[in-house]
């Protein structure tokens, strides 16, 4: 199990934490992640709001080194990993669209590799036998939501991956660990993370909703696999807030990780009185 | 009152060619609008945003809050029962927008859109930090989130030195290809 890595721009400044867990798990679980070289920012989401062509060049150079590699691309950040399908779909069903973009990144790029997202590797790649056979300590007790937001599960007929309403691969990947998956209502409800910076009022609310909603089915924690969710959750829940995790931090945590300290320590809201409660830490 | 000489007849077959999108497929089931978590904060609904591109009202629907309030979530996409693709619409009508300098109530979106490129154009990757200040300086917004971004970099949260990519040279290529 060899992949292309495409960390993406949040994971070297906002999510260093995801970065460093998801390599550590995948070291466990036996995933090579081969970090794509040079790689540069797919534009996530200023390049497809405002620009088209620009939405499949700036992704289009990335897949292009991959193809290169012959490998097929991960990427932890949902939204990374959509721009990424995106652009290999058009390129795929369109030979115009291919030409354009052969020409606008001046390399060759046929859309031979996938792209994939991280959850999906993990899950059907090392599979759920595997994440068990790694636990040393099961986090018995810890209830939590899995929160799958936007670009893991749609539009469908890109990502085709679980389903778009009810998606169910965190909340195995928490059992499998563990932890208890409550079900809720707002698993793909969005938070809002592109207006994080220009719209606070709309996000507060947003976030606020999902937060509410977690509550109600008495969750101690959420769980996500998106760097902009995870920030967006974490600085936009107002008082009391709810820690907010890398699915692959707990997994971190339950293979028995030394660092899993180091990335608790980087959040803005602490998740150490929790898992301290629970005679995790 | 919109009267017929101040429609654009072929507004409606550009924003389709463009978009890739059959926006004539739209029955009107209002599902993009019920599903749209911005919907409260639109002048537009999703809905009557693709009823207008048919009805050729360009200057409403491009100077409208609602094409750069989409968040961009793709639910809408997921759910429409005829395949049209609302968030490509909406792409394609913030392109046409800026093309046209049509003016905007949500102005400080599509300077945060301007600023990210920047971004990206000038190191190959986003650097949050001098991207949002720069943010801030343009949408005379200096003082929001101050505690919050002082206590991201004490965290470690935003990179304080950006790093140039080996190939930058070929990202400002990309850039200037769009261009022409």
């Amino acid at each position: 199990m060899r992949y292309a890595y495409y960390p993406g721009c949040s994971l070297e400044s906002v999510a260093t934490e995801y970065d460093e867990s998801a390599r550590a798990v995948c070291e466990r679980l036996g995933i090579e992640l081969w970090e794509l070289a040079d790689w540069s920012c797919c534009g996530a989401s200023s390049g497809h709001c405002t620009n088209l062509k620009l939405s499949h060049a700036l992704p289009g150079r990335n897949l292009a080194l991959a193809e290169e590699q012959g490998l097929d691309t991960v990427a932890p950040c949902p939204a990374c990993f959509l721009r990424l399908k995106h652009t290999r779909h058009a390129v795929r069903e369109d030979a115009a669209v291919r030409e354009e973009v052969e020409r606008l990144i001046a390399m060759p790029y046929e859309g031979r590799f996938d792209a994939r997202n991280l959850v999906d590797v993990i899950i059907n790649d090392a599979g759920i036998e595997e994440i068990r056979r790694n636990v040393v300590r099961s986090l018995e007790g810890l209830k939590v939501v899995s929160y799958y937001g936007c670009f893991l599960v749609r539009p469908p007929d890109i990502v085709q991956f679980d389903d778009a309403e009810n998606p169910q691969s965190l909340d195995l990947i928490m059992e499998a660990i563990g932890a208890t998956p409550l079900d809720w209502s707002s698993k793909v409800d969005c938070c809002g993370g592109s207006l994080s910076l220009t719209r606070r009022d709309i996000v507060v609310r947003l976030v606020g909703d999902i937060a509410a909603a977690a509550r109600d089915v008495g969750a101690e924690a959420m769980v996500t696999a998106c760097p902009l969710c995870q920030s967006n959750l974490e600085s936009r829940q107002g008082k009391g807030p709810l820690p907010v995790f890398y699915f692959t931090e707990l997994m971190g945590l339950a293979f028995g990780i030394p660092e899993v300290r180091s990335w608790f320590h980087r959040h803005l809201v602490s998740p150490v009185a929790l898992l301290t409660s629970h005679g995790l830490l | 009152m919109q009267t017929i000489e101040t429609r654009h007849p072929d507004f409606a077959r550009e924003v389709r060619e463009r978009s890739g999108t059959a926006l004539d497929r739209c029955y009107q089931c209002l599902t993009c609008s019920l599903g749209c978590p911005v919907a409260p904060d639109m002048d537009y609904m999703p809905n009557q945003v693709i009823r207008m591109v048919q009805l050729g009202l360009k200057d409403q629907v491009l100077s409208s809050g609602t094409i750069w309030l989409c968040a961009t979530c793709e639910t809408c996409v997921a759910r429409c029962p005829n395949d049209v693709d609302v968030l490509r619409v909406m792409d394609t009508l913030r392109e046409m927008a800026l093309e046209q300098g049509a003016p905007t109530p949500q102005p400080q979106i599509p300077i945060f859109h301007r600023t990210s490129l920047e971004s990206i154009k000038l190191w190959g990757r986003q650097h949050e930090l001098s991207m949002i200040l720069l943010l801030k300086l343009r949408s005379r917004d200096l003082f929001s989130d101050l505690l919050m971004g002082v206590k991201m970099i004490l965290k470690g949260k935003l990179k304080i030195v950006p790093e140039r990519i080996k190939g930058l040279k070929e990202i400002t290529a990309i850039f200037q290809r769009v261009q022409e």
